[in-house]
């Protein structure tokens, strides 16, 4: 409920500001908002179903045992392995991601995926091999994995 | 013609199955399709409370901060004033990482470090504002922040390292 209210008192104030200053502008911001949002709610919408079947599929002790607090390395590794491989896109992640935490996965488990979902790519390697070369490819995939885990570390340590 | 129309109603086949699936279950009293429906509502409410004002606030931010005229200014700063362009410049896109991969080359192009080159992929997978926002929508402001100043430092880490372990290597940026 806080969330909405961050939302909807900071898009008035943005709406209110921008109107004042151009009047155009605003509703080309409109318009392009729209866009955007009628190209992804069919998407959303779909995988909003997908998790809703497989959260009722997946019991929450699973991903306690294996994403929840406990899990201690296994669970960074299962985090880091799905995220890595998979190329799940970024706002279709964030449902998935919810759906983790209230079953009981933990912050730090949460954060390890979701960062190398965003940052890792082993499905994307070859193409960015091809623009940045292998050596720099690889590097920075490892880099960012070993970032990954860092941050999924001290999210842990903070939240 | 039978395909063209099935590309059209393609994107609405699972809402339709998952339709007639509900319906049935309530009909049958099919206790899991409820329970299975009832999850699908609730997180339908979650996400249409905040997602039209999410899209309300990026749509605005696109047509006040154009990402063309930051572009402009690639390459001709240097230090601190570089990083932040180029962090700016991520924040303002949208999409996934591979969609990063050709602006790279027009950074590299217009002559960025590449320093700057590996923070501004940093940046693009963790900054973007349609994602902080949907982020705070489902994970908590806190999640979002505390994610986000862990990330930052860390990422421009990796842009420091990229550069001095490349640089020398002819490192380039290939247009493909």
């Amino acid at each position: 409920m806080n969330n909405v209210l961050i939302f909807i008192s900071f898009s008035v104030f943005t709406s209110l500001v921008s109107f004042l200053l151009d009047r155009q502008k605003t509703i080309s911001g409109f318009k392009k908002g729209l866009k955007m949002f009628k190209n992804i709610v069919i998407p959303f919408l779909n995988i909003l179903i997908l998790v809703s079947l497989l959260l009722f599929i997946i019991p929450p002790q699973m991903i306690v045992k294996y994403l929840g607090a406990g899990s201690g390395a296994v669970g960074f590794a299962i985090a880091a392995v799905v995220g890595s491989v998979t190329l799940i896109p970024g706002f279709i992640s964030y449902p998935i991601a919810s759906g983790l935490l209230k079953q009981g996965a933990s912050y730090s488990t949460v954060a390890v995926f979701m960062t190398t979902l965003m940052m890792v790519g082993v499905v994307t390697l070859p193409l960015e091999i091809k623009y940045f070369g292998k050596r720099a490819a690889f590097l920075r995939n490892l880099l960012n994995l070993a970032v990954a885990i860092i941050i999924g570390i001290l999210i842990g340590l903070i939240l | 013609m039978i395909k063209k129309h099935f590309q059209k109603i393609k994107p609405y086949i699972w809402l339709f199955s998952f339709a007639v699936f509900s319906i049935g279950s309530f009909w049958l009293g099919f206790d899991p399709g409820k329970t299975i429906y009832q999850s699908f509502t609730k997180s339908f409410i979650e996400m249409i409370t905040f997602i039209p004002f999410l899209f309300i606030i990026v749509g605005l931010f696109d047509v006040w901060f154009p990402k063309e005229k930051i572009e402009k200014h690639i390459g001709d700063e240097s230090g601190v004033k570089g990083i932040f362009t180029v962090i700016i410049l991520a924040m303002l896109q949208a999409g996934p990482l591979y969609g990063a991969f050709p602006v790279a080359y027009i950074l590299y192009k217009k002559g960025a470090s590449i320093k700057n080159i590996f923070i501004y992929l940093g940046a693009f997978s963790t900054l973007k504002i349609p994602m902080l926002g949907i982020e705070i929508g489902y994970l908590g402001l806190n999640f979002t922040l505390s994610r986000t100043l862990v990330a930052l430092p860390l990422f421009i880490l990796v842009g420091y390292f990229m550069e001095w372990y490349l640089k020398g290597k002819n490192f380039k940026v290939n247009e493909v």
